[in-house]
Parts: structure tokens; C-alpha cells; sequence
């Protein structure tokens, strides 16, 4: 079948605003996506860009938006989608060229939530104990994989006025260290998250949930995370 | 640009980023990265990483040891196998004590799971052995290392594509990388510099590498006069998805999964007769392409089933949900209530940059050690695995010698200066690339790329032999002319992956090469590599490992002793 992909096209060095272009790719309907990108670049047109790696929505390297909606190209199959497919690039992030943006800002706001175990007590010689009830806790949010497509729908994000949220992606990752039994700094987390900017960013707007591709329950844990941080505020009785 | 740093790692994956971990306390650390570091291939690593905790039945290294050399079918040098095995629980500890999230036993223990290979008492029947976080094990370690590295501020340059490793006197001072989002070339100067970029899968059609793994730094080494070892041992697993490739991790067999024919038999009780669907990977692949080479494929298709049906939702949707959501994704199969088709698929090279037990890289067959160049994981050859890797222990060899080998490093800079070169590694990479750029390009990179794919699985693949490897020999070096005249038209300096995959194929177009001379004048079979021209192992012969050394005519072959210190060679039935 012959599926037509319109792209966001914008090269830094000759466009000065962004265009689209749509391509016609011969595709089975069980390809991927990626695999009628991949296409064009390869017999169409060298200078598309877009990143990939895995190819199986694993590495979480091309998240784009696909007819309006976040996700992962490599997860989505031709035989989904009526004669045209509209591609374009993350919202929210810089766009450097094409379906390529700038994630910095986002690894930035990953990495001040701190995703990395704090502890006090010196580990014993074997592991740390925790129980296969406390380890399932973390199951969901250890799947993701950083594709940045919750941050990028989230309406909170894409506001000018709110764009210092940490966003949906860092409070996965700061409920998979907050919820971990191992872990023995929830008051420098409560600290780190509690505020505007934090957990209570957050509007339960759902956007992160619908989209994610690793079907992550991104609200339901940024609630568990402002519940705790409530708990952990209340003035004793 | 020209940069200093101590130690600059290539490949941001388990070996380089626990590599990483290791020297920042002593040394300033930097690790360049093709991809986003996030993005690297050990991520798709699912089963688990091997260790003899015990945890859930008794386990001992010497056992771990065996079955590492058996599965490697004796090809293993067996000094670093026991180095390997012994560190291996306290490797695991130390990943738990960062935080990896493992599965748990009851009694709140890292727990474990049976896989390919991995036995008790030295092979009378499968233990469990495997530590794991139900099937994204490698994506979990990959995560917490890189937790670790922003931890301790470790400098990364993302999407960088090294273009050259610069040597001067024969020791490597550095390297020049083209940065993807501006097409500035760099010149990272150090004094110590690890290679951790992982296999090189995309020279074949089926693979369940990603597009990342395309194999340009053992072709840089050897560009510059490194030998590479063992290249002519491809793994291929058993249990690709049909048609994709993407990796359906052998934990399924370890969880309890049997692989079926068209007459609904579990084939492996005929090849395997006492540890059947868990036998090493090359005897599954081997009995899964001849039950399909007898007609018993599925519908008479390319492919076996892999049943799990009776394993139940709860267990599958627990320690399996990963290859679950492929298996429904792609082929539209349940496996809570259908076999899924799978096909063996290229998956890891047990040969590559030779290195010392501590990363040092070697230069020829007497072991001289090239100062300044280390490597660490499935680009580097320590050799651990020997003839066949047995599954679980890919992830252990990258902690292990990862670790390793950022001690060797920050230890040996001590000892070491920057060498004072000015920018002449700019101007030379930049040449390079100036090569590349051809307005009539377009379109025949890609044509070149796909043939040589199916030329490798045609030629270079699970069965071999002297005519066909020939024959394939003889195709990549028609490529190659055909290379040499092919080239980029767009000059464009931001993402420009046209021309990042144009200088991939021709690194790939060399190591293709490389694999079927190797492969070529090893006369027997061995692990992975299966010659039907001569289907028996021959010790008297070929107990050795082959070195492959450029020289201004080709490659030369030669070979250099396995190391064997308490397994004698015998034979070997699963």
C-alpha cells in the first residue's frame, strides 16, 4: 500500500520558518513507521533528520508527534493509520532541525530531582533487602525510558508562563527513587519536589498517562508523590 | 575545537558508563557517545546478569566457570573466565547497592532465574543463576549507572561520532569526533582512552542490534594497526521475532517457554537431550534453521513457534511484559494464548579489539600492550567467551572488565602525560570527510548497505563454508570498489546522518571483510562458527585463537594459544 507522510520540515541553515513536505513511501502494512522514515531518507530525500536507535521503543530515542499525538514511530505500524500520516517534532523542546529537538532542558530537569539512590546506613556485604511487594511498587516506573513524549504533552510544559515545571518524565523518576525501600532521603526529596515548580506542578491533566508508550501510570505516581509529600508536611497529631 | 581530559571513554553503554563510574574519583572524565547516553543497546539487553548468589538453589563459581568455558566450547581463555565468574556476586551487590532495582525472592534476596547453558554440578541440569529485573535488565542498569555518572558529574558529549583514534608513536593520545547537531570536528586530547562501543550486528539483514550498533570502532583500531581477534564468531539467538529481529529474551525458556515445529514436537529433546530449550544459543539456532531446513517450519515458513501458553497470564505478564508488548505490538500475537513465531537472529560477536584482564589493548600475538588504549565490552576481545556466549553473561563480562579497566586507567595516567600534538588530527579527519562529499551520492549508500546485509546472511551466518565465505569475499570487495565512488551530496552540518551513515558502511564494508577471512580459514566448527564443509571440532588444529592483522595487501591471518588452566577440552552434548 502507499502510505503519504507529511513532514515538519526546518533547516537552521537555509529555512527561515518551518515547512511541510509530504512524501508517498510504498509500505507493508506491517511496517513501522520508522521503517517508512527511514525509507525516505534512504531513496527520497538524505537531508531528513530524525533520531533512532532500537527501532523496538526501547532506547527511546524517537519520540515525535504523530498526527497531533506523542509517541514513538518505531511502536507504530502503517497498517493504523489512512493514507496520510502528519509528522512533527516534539512541542515544547527547541526544534534544531527537523523532527530533531534540543533535549538538554529536559535532561537538565531530570537531573535535579536527584535520580540516584541516597543513603545513610553504610550497605551490607550482600544486598539490601527489600521485598518482592516493596520491589513491584517500582515496576511501572522503571520502564520508562526517557523518550520525553509525557513532558513534551504535558499542557503545564507547553505553557510559557509554566515552562519551569519539572515536568512528568523527572516525577517518574523521582517516584521510582522516593518509593524505593532502599532509599533514605525522602525529606531532601520531599524538599526537592515540594513546590510550584515540583509535584504540585502537576494539574492531573492526564496528557502524560494517554500518551506514554510504556503504558506508565505517570499520574496516578505524580498523585502518590504529592499524597506523600502532604503526609510528610501535616503537623504531627 | 581541541579539549584535555584524563580519560575519554567511547560508548556510554554498561562498560563504558561502570567504567566511568570507577575514575571519576582520581581523574577528570569524559565519555563520548554516538547516540543520547540513555540511548545505548545494552538498554535492550532483557534475561538478567549471571552470578552465583545462590539465592534461589545452590550455586558455585567453579560450576559458573564451567559452563562459561562448555559454552564457549573451550575456546575461552580460562585465566579471565575465573576472574570473571569469581567477581561476578560481588559485581552484582555493588549494582544492587546503586540502587538497580532487582526482582526479589520471598525472603527479599535479588532473585534469579534459570538460563541457556547455565547448569549445576557441570551440566546435569539448569540452575538458576541469572539475577534479573523481570525482562528490561539491561535498561535498568543502564539507567542506574547513568544515574551514577550525573552523580558524580561525569562530562558527557552526546552525539558525537568519532572519526578517528590519533596515535603518536605508537600511543593514543586521543581521538576527533564530529559533533552531529554542528558539524564541528573535536579534538579530545587524554591521556587514557577506553573503547566501549559495543557489537556490529547492522553488517547483517536480521539482527536485533539497533541502528547504533553498526561496529566502527574495531575497524578504527584495526585501521591503525591492531589486530582483531575471533571475529569469525557471530552469535546469532535463537529466538528473533519473526520477521523483525527484535530480541525475544531467552528468559522466556528460562521461565519455561518451549520451542515448537510444525508438528507441534519440542525439537531441542532431540539436540539437547538433558538440558533441551536451555542449551547454549548456537546448538538452538543451529536445531531451529535445520528443523526449518527439513520442512518442519511453521506453514513451511522461515520460522519455529515459541510456545509460552502454558505459563500463564500471571507469571507472563510479571517477568515477561516487555517481549509481551513486542510480541502483541508487531505481530499481533497474545503469547498469554498463542506460540510466538520466532527465527535466530544476529545478536553479539564474542571476537573484537584483544585486550589484557585489565582493558589494556594488544597489539599482536605476543601480547605487547598499546599505551594509552583500552577496551572494554562487546568491542573488546578479553576473552571470556570464547567460541559462544552463553546468555546473562554479556552483562557480567561489561561490569566486570568495565570496572577493570577504569582501575587499569586511572592508575596507569599516573605513570602518563598528553602527548603534545597541535591540530593536525583536525585537519586529517577533516579530510576524511571532504572525501565523502559526491552530488551524485544519493541513494546508492543505502542500495551498497543492503547488499552487503544479505550477502553476510547468506554467507557469513549460522552455516559456512570454503565456497560460500568465498563468494562473500568476493562480494564486499566488489562493494567496496563500488564504495569508493559512492559519497554524500548534502553538505549540511546539523544531524546530517546521510553522511554519519556513509562513513558507518564503509567501517562495516571493512569489518565484513574481516569476519569472513576469519571465518574462512578457520577449517572446523566451533560455537558459533559451523563450517558444513568440516562439521567437527578440531583441537589438534584450531584450539587457538585467530588474530586478523591489517597489512598493505589485505588481511593476514594468524593465531595465538587459548589460555587453559582447569578445563581440558571435551566434548560437548547439552
Amino acid at each position: 500500500m502507499e502510505l503519504k507522510m507529511k513532514i515538519f520540515r526546518f533547516d537552521p541553515r537555509k529555512d527561515e520558518k518551518p515547512r511541510y513536505q509530504t512524501f508517498a513511501v510504498d509500505a507493508q502494512p506491517t511496517d513501522r513507521l520508522l521503517d517508512c522514515l527511514n525509507r525516505i531518507r534512504w531513496e527520497q530525500d538524505p537531508t531528513l533528520s530524525f533520531r533512532m536507535s532500537c527501532a523496538h521503543g526501547v532506547c527511546g530515542s524517537d519520540g515525535m508527534r504523530i498526527n497531533g499525538i506523542c509517541g514513538l514511530p518505531c511502536q507504530k505500524l502503517v497498517k493504523d493509520f489512512k493514507d496520510e500520516v502528519l509528522l512533527e517534532p516534539m512541542p515544547v523542546f527547541r526544534v534544531i532541525k527537523d523532527l530533531v529537538v534540543d533535549l538538554d532542558l529536559f535532561f537538565e530537569k531530570y537531573n535535579s530531582i536527584k535520580p540516584y539512590l541516597l543513603t545513610r546506613t553504610p550497605a551490607p556485604e550482600q544486598e539490601r533487602k527489600q521485598s518482592p511487594e516493596e520491589q513491584a511498587k517500582l515496576e511501572e516506573s522503571i520502564r520508562c525510558i526517557l523518550c520525553a513524549c509525557c513532558t513534551a504533552s504535558c499542557p503545564v510544559n507547553q505553557k510559557k508562563e509554566t515552562e519551569k515545571y519539572v515536568g512528568p518524565a523527572a516525577l517518574v523518576r523521582a517516584f521510582r527513587y522516593l518509593f524505593d525501600s532502599r532509599d533514605e532521603g525522602s525529606e531532601e526529596r520531599i524538599a526537592l519536589l515540594g513546590h510550584k515548580d515540583g509535584a504540585w506542578g502537576c494539574q492531573t491533566l492526564w496528557k502524560c498517562t494517554e500518551v506514554c508508550p510504556k503504558k506508565i501510570p505517570v499520574t496516578k505516581q505524580i498523585g502518590q508523590i504529592k499524597r506523600r509529600i502532604h503526609e510528610a508536611r501535616r503537623p504531627p497529631k | 575545537m581541541i579539549s584535555k581530559h584524563d580519560i575519554v571513554i567511547v560508548g556510554a553503554g554498561l562498560a563504558g558508563l561502570r567504567a566511568a563510574v570507577e575514575c571519576t574519583d582520581q581523574a577528570d572524565v569524559a565519555v563520548v557517545s554516538k547516540v543520547y547516553p540513555t540511548r545505548s543497546h545494552s538498554g535492550t539487553a532483557q534475561g538478567g546478569i549471571t552470578a552465583t548468589l545462590g539465592n534461589e538453589e545452590e550455586d558455585h563459581w567453579e560450576w559458573h566457570f564451567f559452563d562459561t568455558v562448555k559454552g564457549g566450547d573451550y575456546l575461552s581463555d580460562q585465566d579471565v573466565v575465573e576472574i570473571m565468574v569469581k567477581d561476578a556476586p560481588r559485581g552484582i551487590y555493588e549494582l544492587e547497592h546503586m540502587g538497580v532495582p532487582f526482582s526479589r525472592t520471598p525472603e527479599g534476596k535479588i532473585a534469579q532465574r534459570n538460563f541457556g547453558g547455565h547448569t549445576r554440578e557441570y551440566g546435569k541440569k539448569p540452575v538458576k543463576r541469572a539475577c534479573y529485573a523481570a525482562d528490561h535488565t539491561g535498561r535498568v542498569v543502564l539507567d542506574t549507572l547513568f544515574d551514577q555518572c550525573l552523580r558524580h558529574r561525569v562530562k558527557f558529549y552526546a552525539e558525537h561520532y568519532v572519526l578517528s583514534l590519533v596515535f603518536d608513536g605508537g600511543i593514543c593520545a586521543g581521538l576527533v569526533t564530529y559533533d552531529l547537531a554542528t558539524g564541528e570536528l573535536h579534538f579530545m586530547r587524554a591521556k587514557a582512552v577506553l573503547l566501549a562501543t559495543g557489537g556490529c550486528g547492522k553488517i547483517y539483514k536480521t539482527t536485533s542490534n539497533g541502528f547504533a550498533t553498526t561496529g566502527e570502532m574495531f575497524n578504527l583500531a584495526y585501521q591503525s594497526g591492531i589486530p582483531l581477534e575471533d571475529m569469525e564468531f557471530i552469535q546469532f539467538h535463537p529466538t528473533g521475532l519473526y520477521p523483525l529481529g527484535i530480541l525475544v529474551s531467552e528468559a522466556a525458556r528460562g521461565e519455561g517457554g518451549i520451542l515448537r515445529n510444525s508438528l507441534g514436537e519440542r525439537f531441542m529433546e532431540r539436540y539437547a537431550p538433558t538440558i533441551k530449550d536451555l542449551a547454549a544459543r548456537d546448538v538452538v539456532s543451529r536445531a531451529i534453521l535445520t528443523e526449518i531446513r527439513e520442512g518442519r517450519g511453521i506453514g513451511g515458513k522461515d520460522y519455529v513457534h515459541l510456545d509460552l501458553t502454558h505459563l500463564g497470564e500471571k507469571k507472563i505478564s510479571e517477568k515477561l511484559w516487555e517481549i509481551t508488548s513486542f510480541v502483541k505490538n508487531y505481530v499481533g500475537v497474545d503469547p498469554v494464548h498463542a506460540p510466538i513465531p520466532v527465527q535466530p537472529t544476529c545478536h553479539y560477536i564474542m571476537g573484537g579489539i584483544p585486550t589484557d584482564p585489565d582493558g589494556r589493548v594488544l597489539n599482536d600475538e605476543k601480547g605487547s600492550v598499546v599505551q594509552g588504549l583500552y577496551g572494554a565490552g562487546e568491542c573488546a576481545c578479553v576473552s571470556v567467551h570464547g567460541a559462544n556466549r552463553l546468555g546473562c553473561n554479556s552483562l557480567l563480562d561489561l561490569i566486570v572488565f568495565g570496572r577493570r579497566s577504569g582501575i587499569a586507567m586511572k592508575g596507569d595516567i599516573a605513570r602518563y602525560d598528553h602527548r603534545p600534538i597541535g591540530d593536525d588530527p583536525l585537519k586529517s579527519a577533516g579530510a576524511k570527510i571532504a572525501k565523502l562529499w559526491n552530488p551524485k551520492g544519493p541513494g546508492k549508500i543505502d542500495s551498497l548497505r543492503q547488499r552487503m546485509q544479505s550477502l553476510m546472511m547468506e554467507y557469513g551466518s549460522v552455516f559456512r563454508d570454503e565456497e560460500g565465505l568465498k563468494k562473500g569475499i568476493e562480494g564486499i570487495r566488489s562493494l567496496k570498489e563500488r564504495y569508493a565512488g559512492a559519497g554524500v551530496a548534502d553538505q549540511g552540518k546539523v544531524f546530517n546522518y546521510a553522511l554519519m551513515e556513509a562513513i558507518e558502511l564503509g567501517h562495516q564494508l571493512d569489518l565484513a571483510e574481516l569476519i569472513l577471512t576469519s571465518a574462512l580459514y578457520r577449517k572446523e566448527s566451533r560455537g558459533a562458527h559451523f563450517r558444513n564443509d568440516f562439521p567437527e571440532r578440531d583441537d589438534r588444529n584450531y584450539l587457538k585463537h585467530t588474530l586478523v592483522f591489517p597489512t598493505p595487501y589485505g588481511p593476514d591471518v594468524k593465531y595465538k594459544p587459548v589460555k587453559i588452566t582447569r578445563f581440558q577440552p571435551a566434548t560437548r552434548i547439552y
